[in-house]
């Protein structure tokens, strides 16, 4: 009794693989999902992009990441000793500069996708490339300010404030590190066509990430610098 | 190698008008407001406009902020469900960090 219970739950489960195989064929064939953009690779049951609905879920947590170094820095941003606090370190029109480098790169990533999806192979390796180097003259510009608040005297553990600036930033400096060496791999197989799959949407996901390191810096320019404590 | 990835078919074209948003043009009106809300933002750090400081500065920030997801990340022209995704997140995170800062009592000074 229990060898053909066994035997008709391996026929169903065939039979659902089968029926899956089948919708995400017609899926593909078809079109879709008229919403998605999504053109070709895996696709979810939804008829969804795996690998787009999965960086969409990476960005959700990393929220809750962000969330919390920020939270922590709003508490700690007034702990620190006289003279070494945000009105006397603080130089805006320099990270001004600098965010409006980082807004720059979200244009030219944002262009980067618009080439690919076009199928501009030239075109998404020149805006990949800008935006490549944007990034690194952001983060030029963040470890400049570090060396300088470094010789002002002010160290990862000189004060709560300085630990909690310290560990957002260069955590924000981190992912955009992450998002260069992105960059600069997706200029390289979009060059040597090693891109599995489709390769506007491989160019997509990059830029999801490069903008989330943006829009998580529009928050810090603003809580972090241009609201005094 | 080519310069092309694939050899593009009308119908691919005008599907990709259909699905992608906004044109590259667009893209740049959108880059310049953003810019603009950023120096707006830097100018109010200069001027005194009194109580509305706080308020002001908040306000611009969130348009910034959703105006790169709407637009940039597509947000707005994906499907729902990506977007679902990413709200929880956010959703989420503002929830438990408010309820967390308040139990510090951030908010009460």
């Amino acid at each position: 009794m229990s060898e053909s219970l066994i035997s008709d739950t391996v026929k169903d489960a065939v039979e659902i693989v089968k029926d899956h195989h089948h919708d995400v064929h017609d899926h593909d064939v078809h079109g879709g999902d008229d919403h998605s953009g999504d053109h070709g690779g895996h696709h979810t049951s939804l008829g969804l992009s795996n690998t787009k609905l999965a960086m969409w879920l990476f960005l959700g947590s990393e929220c809750l990441l962000f969330g919390g170094l920020i939270s922590t820095y709003m508490l700690y941003r007034n702990r620190h000793s006289e003279n070494l606090g945000p009105d006397q370190l603080w130089d805006i029109p320099f990270t001004s500069a600098t965010s409006f480098v980082l807004l720059t790169s979200s244009l030219t990533m944002v262009l980067a996708v618009s080439a690919a999806k076009r199928k501009d192979l030239r075109n998404t390796k020149i805006y990949l490339g800008v935006t490549a180097l944007l990034g690194g003259l952001f983060l030029a510009g963040q470890i400049y300010e570090f060396t300088v608040f470094y010789r002002e005297g002010l160290g990862f553990t000189t004060s709560l404030f300085s630990s909690s600036f310290f560990t957002l930033t260069g955590f924000h400096g981190v992912h955009v590190s992450i998002g260069i060496i992105m960059l600069v791999a997706m200029i390289g197989m979009l060059s040597k066509e090693k891109v599995s799959g489709d390769e506007a949407e491989a160019v997509e996901m990059v830029g999801l990430y490069w903008h989330f390191v943006d829009i998580v810096w529009i928050i810090i320019f603003t809580l972090v610098y241009l609201i005094p404590a | 190698m080519t310069d092309t990835l694939e050899t593009p078919s009308s119908q691919d074209e005008h599907a990709a008008d259909e699905h992608h948003g906004p044109s590259d043009k667009q893209f740049v009106t959108i880059f310049l407001i953003l810019a603009a809300i950023t120096a707006v933002e830097v100018a109010v750090t200069y001027i005194d406009i009194g109580p509305l400081f706080l308020p002001v500065l908040l306000g611009l920030m969130v348009v910034k902020f959703f105006t790169v997801v709407l637009y940039f990340m597509h947000i707005k022209f994906d499907n729902n469900v990506f977007g679902r995704l990413f709200y929880i997140g956010l959703g989420l995170a503002v929830f438990v960090y408010a309820a967390a800062l308040s139990t510090f009592q951030f908010f009460a000074g």
